[in-house]
């Protein structure tokens, strides 16, 4: 059997999920953080077999591009949830999600 | 044929090392199976004609982000409890389970060759050949996409100024 789109949907569509099982369900902030990229590579996967299979024109790449501003966004994101993730861990000496409940009614 | 091999394996192994990320006890292992997951999904990349994509992915997933998630992990490590499941847990795997379940569905049963202009859908024109080029031209082209590449520019930078500030010492 031929590797088409829908494989590479699939495997896209699985990795969301173990990336959503993660973060809601780890308590690590870190963790947390480790499995929202997961999600992202997996739509990263999605938007380029999406640009490679539907639009086939080499001048078209729009899939691609929008992943290299889904990249600038990961980085950018990781910087700076990782930077408030160790103040938190400075000031309270814990990193656990079930701890940090101070926004909490 | 090579190709199907390939996906195969790189699947298996991205989806694999995902999983050990959401299971493994040890935050510092988990991180290590993070690297491995971004590493197979370079070579998914690579499998879809997409190589400035794949080294893409090598420099800033496993090269950058993964150096920063190791070195957040050292400031932060919990050795005695580790990487534990919270309460809620059963729900979120349900939860999980159904959207996957669902997103197979529809992912496998959509006719996407009917989407497509030109019946089935074919490769790339120069595949093979690497699409390096057409995604700068349509980055840096004034009808393309220059603006929003400016703009995250801007954006790299103020995450790079707001990383700074929110560790500095008071």
């Amino acid at each position: 059997m031929d590797i088409g789109l829908s494989h590479y949907l699939v495997l896209a569509s699985v990795l969301f999920c173990i990336g959503l099982y993660g973060a809601l369900a780890k308590r690590n902030a870190v963790v947390i953080l480790m499995c929202i990229e997961i999600m992202l590579n997996a739509v990263n996967i999605a938007l380029v077999a999406f640009s490679r299979y539907l639009v086939p024109d080499a001048v078209l790449i729009s899939g691609q591009v929008f992943v290299v501003f889904v990249l600038v966004v990961a980085a950018a994101e990781a910087v700076v949830g990782l930077a408030i993730i160790m103040a938190i861990y400075r000031s309270r000496r814990t990193i656990d999600s079930d701890d940090i409940d101070i926004m909490k009614g | 044929m090579g190709l199907e091999a390939a996906f195969w394996i790189l699947a298996v192994v991205s989806v694999g090392a995902a999983v050990a990320v959401v299971l493994c006890k040890d935050v510092f292992r988990a991180a290590l199976f993070l690297v491995l997951s971004f590493f197979a999904v370079a070579g998914i990349y690579a499998s879809l004609d997409a190589d400035f994509l794949a080294a893409a992915q090598v420099l800033i997933y496993v090269g950058a982000v993964g150096i920063l998630v190791l070195f957040a992990i050292m400031f932060t490590r919990d050795t005695r409890h580790g990487s534990l499941f919270n309460k809620q847990h059963m729900f979120a795997l349900l939860f999980a389970g159904i959207l996957c379940a669902v997103m197979i569905y529809c992912m496998v049963e959509t006719d996407w060759a009917a989407l497509v202009a030109g019946g089935n859908a074919e490769p790339l024109p120069g595949s093979g050949g690497g699409l390096t080029e057409s995604i700068g031209d349509s980055l840096f082209s004034e009808d393309g996409y220059l603006l929003p590449v400016e703009i995250s520019g801007v954006m790299l930078l103020a995450a790079a100024l707001g990383g700074i500030v929110i560790m500095r010492d008071k």
